[in-house]
């Protein structure tokens, strides 16, 4: 009964957290703002349903299995790195430097710095 | 009770796969569709896990891991190609 409560708890949370995401993404105003919402919301949305499915293999069917927590590590790994690359084609093809908000140093946007300029920075730092 | 939960679940995520497939054919940039595309793989993911929930095997899991790994390096080789004009330079 406890298990069942759990279970189902797991798949509501996660079906709620997978539609915000979702939803998120058709609602927000800024791009940067629509990244926000699926690559948090969902991923803790599928992490849910993985919970729920493990447990309910465990609790029910008396087998334990560890492809939920690859998979879970999988998407958990990878959603950081789509975040950024997606993140990095809106600043180079919505924005430029200009329009973005100052980095309070002297240095640019990491993004926009050439090699040639991080390479004298680079340069500078060790002969101090 | 798990039965409700269930449907509940699949409701929700089929609605968010319904909105990703409406922002990739209506999106205001190149960005906003490639992000559509990498939530339902997500969501398509949680809907496989839901389905071996719902009857009972484990034999979806194979499928979801490949998922997971196409879906990845899709959306990071589409990024390249946006940002460099190349996927493998």
């Amino acid at each position: 009964m406890l298990a069942d409560i759990l279970i189902s708890a797991f798949l509501v949370v996660s079906g709620v957290f997978g539609l915000t995401g979702s939803f998120g993404l058709i609602k927000l105003p800024h791009p940067m703002m629509r990244l926000h919402a699926p690559t948090k919301a969902t991923t803790l949305g599928v992490g849910g349903a993985l919970i729920a499915s493990m447990l309910f293999f465990h609790f029910k069917l008396d087998q334990f299995s560890f492809h939920e927590l690859m998979i879970a590590l999988f998407l958990f790994m990878t959603a950081p790195v789509t975040g950024l690359f997606i993140a990095k084609v809106h600043l180079h093809r919505n924005e430029t430097p200009d329009t973005l908000p100052p980095t309070s140093t002297d240095r640019p946007w990491a993004s926009y710095e050439s090699d040639a300029e991080r390479a004298k920075i680079e340069e500078a730092r060790e002969a101090d | 009770m798990i039965d409700y939960a269930l449907l509940f679940a699949f409701g929700c995520f089929g609605i968010a796969l319904l909105l990703n497939i409406y922002r990739v054919i209506k999106s205001p940039g190149i960005g906003d569709r490639i992000l559509a595309l990498d939530t339902m793989v997500v969501n398509a993911i949680a809907l496989l896990a839901l389905y071996g929930i719902h009857k009972g095997t484990t034999v979806y899991f194979e499928a979801s891991m490949i998922f997971a790994m196409t879906g990845f390096i899709s959306t990071v080789s589409y990024t390249r190609f946006v940002l460099r004009g190349d996927i493998i330079e």
